[in-house]
């Protein structure tokens, strides 16, 4: 089992992704450089948060060009294991691998809080009898209000795309989401980050149960394991 | 006048015979001119009249100032302990360097951008975030956090608002952008500062004693490079006027103040890290801050005991038909000069590529102890170095102290009525809802404070917390930024006594033992001897409460001429202190867990108005003493405070400050606003923490002997700090107490009935609704910053 967390110019949550996994899952973790066209033995790629390419243009709109990308869209589609966190859920909307849009909070302002999440039916791992009905964790973001279009919207619902809910909508987002998956199962995004919270000192340490939740979709053993 | 002029310049601009009016535009008086040709030994070019104007502002060269911060003690003098030695200190380098042990240091420092942010609030704010985190980097430190200390002007105020509002998003900008957390500070809210806003930032880093990086420049032919963003016109400010004259091209298109890219920002901590780590490869490093080019080349060369020669034609320009002078004197952010050793050129240049940044070299290390600039072949500038550095004047200002002090000093709050119940149950809420004493979310949800996963006490307690990841090891640090300037205007020695040892307390309080302080000096102008007087005072009260602590300063920065137009600024000495707490245990809250926990008061009863908010918001007054300061009784408290969280016998602790006891004990009960609470678990007792429906508090206050309630309530006296400890810890608490002579005193307990009720001497009794309370409190910002709807 080998975790993969990817830094552009501009990640700045590579650590806390590196951590969360390393650290707080004690799963062997490295990074891979977005020059690289490779991600070796990888079994999931973590797209970190941050403000790659500065945010510029349009948030993760760059970092979808990067030479890695490539590399990440053809694990994807061999149905590898893919989760985008923050920025990283930004730039897998912006490569096509997820559907939605983020664009700017509602209030026009950044927010770090914490946050309530419901969670939704969305795999075998990632559901309520596996994760509890409600997460905690927290947010950070400028642009995190998810959009998108009716019949997609309908198509996330029917598919039990959705992973999670704000219960205190902070940005505006459509249907208080605050995460969804893609159509395969294979690809997560959300907008909290589970990357801060696992510590012991941490607000809440539900970002290890997130994580696991992830992983159990492809390695079930992982389940059991640390359940 | 011996030796000859520099070969003339084939721009005429740049030949233009330097007048009387030229140096007077450049804020250098007569006899400063003098001394510059003194230092040449012949007329200045106009490039170089431009450098010596800059480095011989007070902003580099401390001018006004230098002679009166040597009175700050730079080193501990206690036996060196297992940590706190200053490995790096003040004045030496961009920043101050503390040992934390295990061969690891931390490098801190606070600075101001307080004139750009009057001028251009988002840009000022963000490009100091910036400013600051060089600082840091430029040691060899990893910045692991930000915080800041601001003040504005009344929040009713249109020009406050758009102030505040452009700050705060310029510092989120930037803090968040560039991946360091956004911790902490303070920010106060006096008409004083209307028009004149404070904004000072600190970073703080952590690094290895062998990654230590100083800012000089030594090895004779060592190339010297210009590393990160391209050279603009931008930043020119304060020499606006001298790019009007001096170029033919049109100077409406240049922006006063320099525009910052957190972005390039973060690509340059990271491949100067990377660069650093490298052994031996980086001889010196440092900024281009204030006076870019020119600062960075002549500092490092003057540290070195050396000279440097540069060549302009390449370094990086972002526009063409640049000038020696513009060139020199920009600020254009991001950018870093660094001497590597010779014949490694290629290693340097490889980190950068991989991060796709300019690293241009262009000049080298000389031993002739002089700056040389050349453009277009030509030498535009050749000047001894250290007169640019250590040679700058120094200037002992004449002092006198202001008038109003004697009348402030003499009032007595014999002529006010003292308030009765019905007064202090208006009070407390107009109080809480000031927004110096509300709950500042609104501005730090807007700040990352949790990038890097370490944030342990979020903003809004004591002092912020962050654990820092030493190699194997966790450390957990502690900082808190404080300063009353009403206090400073009242009494400009004890007020900034008060913010020292309020810094002190404020850590103390989170378990932290202080380690180190760094200042921000914020004044009106020292030209005026009532100021000056407010200055010197202020660095007394400051340096005397340094020594008697054994607190080094370890750096910090001077902003002068901080006028509004009623006057001066109230004096500002911002200060911040950095502590370390020894085990996770010990960290502590200010909030209050559970119904049944008993409140005690440290220090005695409050028994003075001198200063405080509630004489500014019931009376419209500012006047009395500040008040007063026992620095033994204040030692005894904080270190007696410190054993008995190491005993694990208190549950949260809160100094008293703005609003005093009742405003303290809300705050205990009020939780976390909004950000991250800690976890309770089930087990934990009766009430699951901060903003539980239905924590509350009984006081009983009846056996206080004071002479006034509002002084009991609202009085803002010193060295007094409000704990909750467990009832089965009590006896054991109030004897250790009295062994150590501090005053402990039963004021109450927590309840479970959400009311905070006060019994009062002479029979009054007062109550409050806690969830009203919190409301107010926690709102008042948000409602003053509410955007107006579009119809």
């Amino acid at each position: 089992m080998t975790i993969a967390v990817l830094q552009f110019p501009g990640s700045n949550c590579d650590q806390d992704a590196f951590h969360l996994f390393a650290s707080g899952l004690r799963l062997p973790t490295r990074y891979v450089w977005h020059k690289e066209t490779s991600l070796g033995d990888a079994d999931l790629v973590v797209v970190p948060g941050g403000f790659s390419y500065g945010d510029y243009l349009r948030c993760g709109a760059i970092a979808r060009f990067a030479p890695v990308m490539g590399a990440v869209q053809a694990f994807a589609a061999s149905g590898g294991l893919v989760l985008g966190i923050c920025n990283g859920f930004q730039i897998l909307c912006e490569a096509g691998l997820l559907p939605g849009a983020l664009i700017r909070n509602a209030s026009l302002e950044y927010r770090c809080q914490d946050c309530a999440l419901r969670v939704e039916a969305s795999t075998a791992t990632f559901n309520p009898a596996a994760l509890g009905a409600v997460v905690r964790l927290p947010i950070g973001h400028g642009e995190g209000n998810y959009r998108i279009d009716e019949a997609g919207l309908a198509r996330l619902e029917a598919g039990g795309q959705i992973l999670l809910r704000y219960l205190d909508n902070p940005n505006g987002a459509l249907g208080d989401i605050a995460g969804v998956r893609n159509a395969a199962g294979n690809v997560f995004g959300m907008m909290p980050h589970p990357d801060r919270a696992f510590e012991r000192f941490h607000w809440s340490q539900d970002g290890l149960a997130v994580g696991r939740a992830v992983l159990a979709t492809r390695f079930p053993e992982l389940a059991l394991k640390s359940a | 006048m011996s030796r000859p002029p520099l070969p003339p310049n084939p721009d005429p601009v740049l030949n233009q015979p330097i007048t009387a009016a030229l140096v007077a535009k450049h804020g250098v008086r007569p006899e400063e001119y003098a001394a510059i040709e003194g230092h040449l030994e012949r007329a200045p070019t106009l490039t170089e009249l431009g450098i010596f104007s800059v480095m011989w502002s007070e902003h580099c060269s401390y001018k006004n100032t230098r002679p009166l911060l040597k009175g700050f003690p730079t080193e501990k003098q206690g036996a060196t302990p297992e940590f706190g030695r200053v490995l790096v200190k003040a004045g030496e380098e961009n920043a101050g360097i503390i040992d934390v042990g295990d061969g690891w240091a931390i490098a801190f420092k606070i600075e101001s951008h307080n004139h750009p942010s009057a001028i251009e609030p988002f840009e000022g704010a963000a490009t100091g975030v910036g400013g600051i985190i060089r600082d840091i980097f430029t040691m060899g430190a990893r910045p692991v956090l930000l915080t800041n200390s601001l003040r504005f002007g009344e929040l009713s105020s249109p020009v406050t608002q758009r102030l505040l509002r452009g700050v705060v998003a310029g510092i989120a900008h930037y803090g968040n952008c560039v991946g360091v957390p956004t911790v902490g500070g303070d920010v106060y809210f006096d008409r004083c500062y209307e028009g004149n806003p404070l904004v000072n930032a600190l970073c703080l880093g952590t690094l290895r004693h062998d990654q230590i990086r100083r800012g000089k420049a030594t090895g004779v032919g060592n190339p010297v490079y210009y590393v990160g963003a391209a050279t603009g016109r931008d930043g020119l400010g304060g020499a606006a006027f001298a790019s009007k004259e001096l170029s033919a091209e049109s100077a409406s298109d240049r922006p006063a103040v320099q525009k910052g890219d957190p972005f390039m920002e973060k690509l340059l901590i990271e491949a100067c890290l990377e660069m650093m780590a490298v052994p031996g490869l980086v001889v010196g490093i440092q900024d281009m801050g204030a006076a870019g080019l020119t600062c960075s080349t002549c500092e490092t060369a003057s540290r070195g005991g050396a000279g440097i020669e540069i060549e302009l034609d390449a370094v990086p320009q972002r526009e063409s038909g640049m000038n020696s002078y513009e060139i020199m004197l920009s600020e254009s952010q991001e950018r870093m000069l660094v001497i590597v050793e010779r014949g490694r050129e290629r290693e340097i240049e490889a980190v950068f590529a991989k991060w796709d940044l300019h690293a241009a070299r262009i000049g080298f290390v000389t031993d002739t102890g002089r700056m040389v600039v050349r453009q277009h072949g030509v030498v535009v500038a050749d000047i001894p170095a250290d007169a640019l550095t250590d040679r700058a004047p120094v200037y002992q200002r004449e002092a006198r102290e202001p008038a109003y002090l004697a009348t402030t000093r003499a009032w007595t709050p014999a002529g006010l009525p003292d308030l009765d119940a019905t007064g202090i149950q208006g009070a407390l809420p107009r109080l809480l809802g000031h927004p110096t004493i509300a709950s500042k979310r609104w501005l730090y949800r807007q700040y990352d404070h949790l990038v890097q996963h370490g944030t342990v006490v979020p903003p809004g307690g004591d002092a912020a917390v962050v654990r820092l990841r030493l190699g194997e090891r966790e450390r957990f640090i502690a900082v808190s930024n404080d300063c009353n300037g009403r206090y400073c205007y009242l009494n400009p020695y004890r007020g900034a006594q008060i913010a020292m040892i309020e810094s002190l307390r404020n850590l103390v309080c989170t378990g932290a033992v202080p380690l180190a302080m760094t200042d921000n000096l914020n004044f009106g102008n020292p030209y005026k001897p009532e100021v000056f007087y407010t200055l010197r005072e202020c660095v007394r009260g400051l340096a005397d409460t340094c020594r008697f602590f054994d607190v080094p300063v370890v750096g910090g920065n001077v902003s002068l001429y901080n006028e509004s137009p009623e006057g001066a600024i109230d004096p500002t000495p911002t200060v911040a202190v950095v502590g370390l707490i020894a085990e996770e245990a010990h960290i502590t809250r200010p909030f209050v867990r559970g119904a049944g926990q008993v409140l005690v008061l440290l220090g005695g009863w409050p028994d003075e108005l001198g200063g405080s908010q509630v004489l500014g918001l019931i009376h419209g007054l500012k006047t009395g003493d500040a008040p007063a300061v026992d620095l033994a009784a204040e030692q005894r408290l904080q270190g007696w405070l410190l054993a008995e969280i190491a005993a694990g016998r208190i549950a949260a602790a809160h100094d008293l400050s703005e609003g005093g006891l009742l405003v303290a004990v809300s705050e205990m009960l009020f939780g976390p606003g909004g950000a991250v609470q800690p976890a309770v678990s089930a087990g934990d007792g009766a009430a699951t923490g901060a903003g539980t429906a239905g924590l509350g508090a009984a006081l009983e206050l009846t056996g206080a002997s004071v002479a006034r309630l509002d002084a009991l309530l609202f009085g803002e006296s010193q060295g007094r700090v409000v704990v909750a400890v467990a009832d089965s810890a009590l006896d054991a608490v109030r004897a250790s107490a009295e062994r150590a002579a501090v005053p402990a005193q039963v004021i109450g307990a927590a309840t479970a009935d959400g009311r905070l009720a006060a019994a009062l001497p002479g029979g009054a009794a007062v109550a409050w609704p806690v969830a009203e309370l919190r409301r107010g409190w926690e709102t008042s910002i948000e409602t003053a910053m509410a955007r107006p709807r579009r119809p």
